[in-house]
């Protein structure tokens, strides 16, 4: 089977990210003053082939979200798994 | 003594330090393929600046798998001297060689001018050429240099003196990095990572005056020949 998988990655809660905080002052001074909080992150999409349990293709997306695709000091990740179409 | 430059693609000051190791100093300095395994008989490995894979997904991120990176961790883990400089820094990072992490510059801009730096630690390798507590001037070029550590991280490196550069004041903090470290080493003190470039300030011909470049790799090198040309371990 394969799988879509999509993974976002964004700096952890509590560490100051300068571009969520100067993309906040942008839409602020657009006028959007409901605007509490801003977080710039990461989005990647990956296919995955061959692979027969949706487990086993969890289990993968996190070996590599930890070894690469973000860094565990500063970034949290999260990510959705699904069955690829025809 | 013998001194390797890696080059990653995307590296763009290893010939830099080449300069500096082999024509200043008189070093025999050899360049580093990327994609080499075979690291042996080195003394001083030097990450140096670029940008290594185009910066992408994270700075250092990508280069930290490439070939010769598992060799180069040996020879860390063995007591080998290990020099990250900028992008080499980030690299150390990413490779668990040195705590923390690099976030995106608080201003946003990717920041290429000189700055004051104050020696913190001048009992290591890197520094002992150098006055403690002295100002020196070396220049930063980076857009991620926002050097980032847990509380708990930052208290191990006050507690074992591995921070050794710090930018002079936040006034002059090129970056926003935590207390204003521009530079840290590890807690066997073999491997030191810093965002500012040695290697423009290593000659009167580039930086007249204010060569203050030229007492790290000279600290590197008298740490060197003390230690006669072998391994700690």
């Amino acid at each position: 089977m394969d799988w879509e998988v999509k993974i976002e990655t964004k700096l952890k809660d509590g560490i100051l990210d300068p571009q969520g905080k100067a993309v906040k002052t942008g839409l602020k001074s657009l006028g959007y003053n409901n605007v509490e909080s801003v977080h710039v992150g990461k989005y990647l999409e990956l296919v995955l082939e061959n692979i027969e349990q949706k487990n086993k293709a969890a289990k993968m997306v996190e070996e590599m979200c930890d070894k690469l695709l973000a860094n565990p000091v500063i970034e949290d990740y999260s990510y959705h798994i699904k069955e690829m179409e025809g | 003594m013998k001194a390797g430059v890696v080059t990653f693609p995307g590296s763009n000051c290893d010939a830099d330090v080449f300069h500096v190791l082999k024509n200043i100093f008189n070093i025999d300095t050899k360049m580093i393929w990327y994609k080499d395994k075979n690291i042996k008989g080195y003394d001083l490995i030097v990450l140096p600046g670029g940008f290594s894979y185009g910066d992408y997904l994270r700075s250092g991120a990508i280069a930290r798998f490439a070939k010769v990176m598992d060799p180069i961790i040996d020879f860390a883990e063995k007591g080998g001297l290990v020099l990250g400089i900028c992008n080499g820094f980030q690299i150390l990072l990413e490779s668990n060689l040195l705590p923390g992490a690099m976030k995106v510059n608080d201003n946003l801009k990717f920041v290429c001018k000189n700055t004051v730096l104050t020696v913190i630690n001048n009992k290591t390798p890197f520094t002992n050429q150098c006055e403690k507590s002295a100002a020196i001037e070396m220049p930063v070029a980076h857009g991620e240099g926002n050097y980032y550590i847990d509380k708990e991280g930052l208290k191990e490196l006050n507690e074992n003196n591995q921070i050794i550069l710090k930018y002079k004041n936040k006034k002059v903090n090129p970056n926003g990095s935590i207390n204003n470290i521009a530079g840290i080493c590890n807690k066997e003190r073999n491997v030191f990572g810093l965002m500012p470039h040695p290697e423009r300030c290593s000659e009167p011909l580039i930086t007249p005056g204010k060569s203050d470049g030229y007492n790290i790799f000279s600290s590197i090198i008298s740490f060197i020949n003390k230690r006669g040309g072998k391994i700690a371990k």
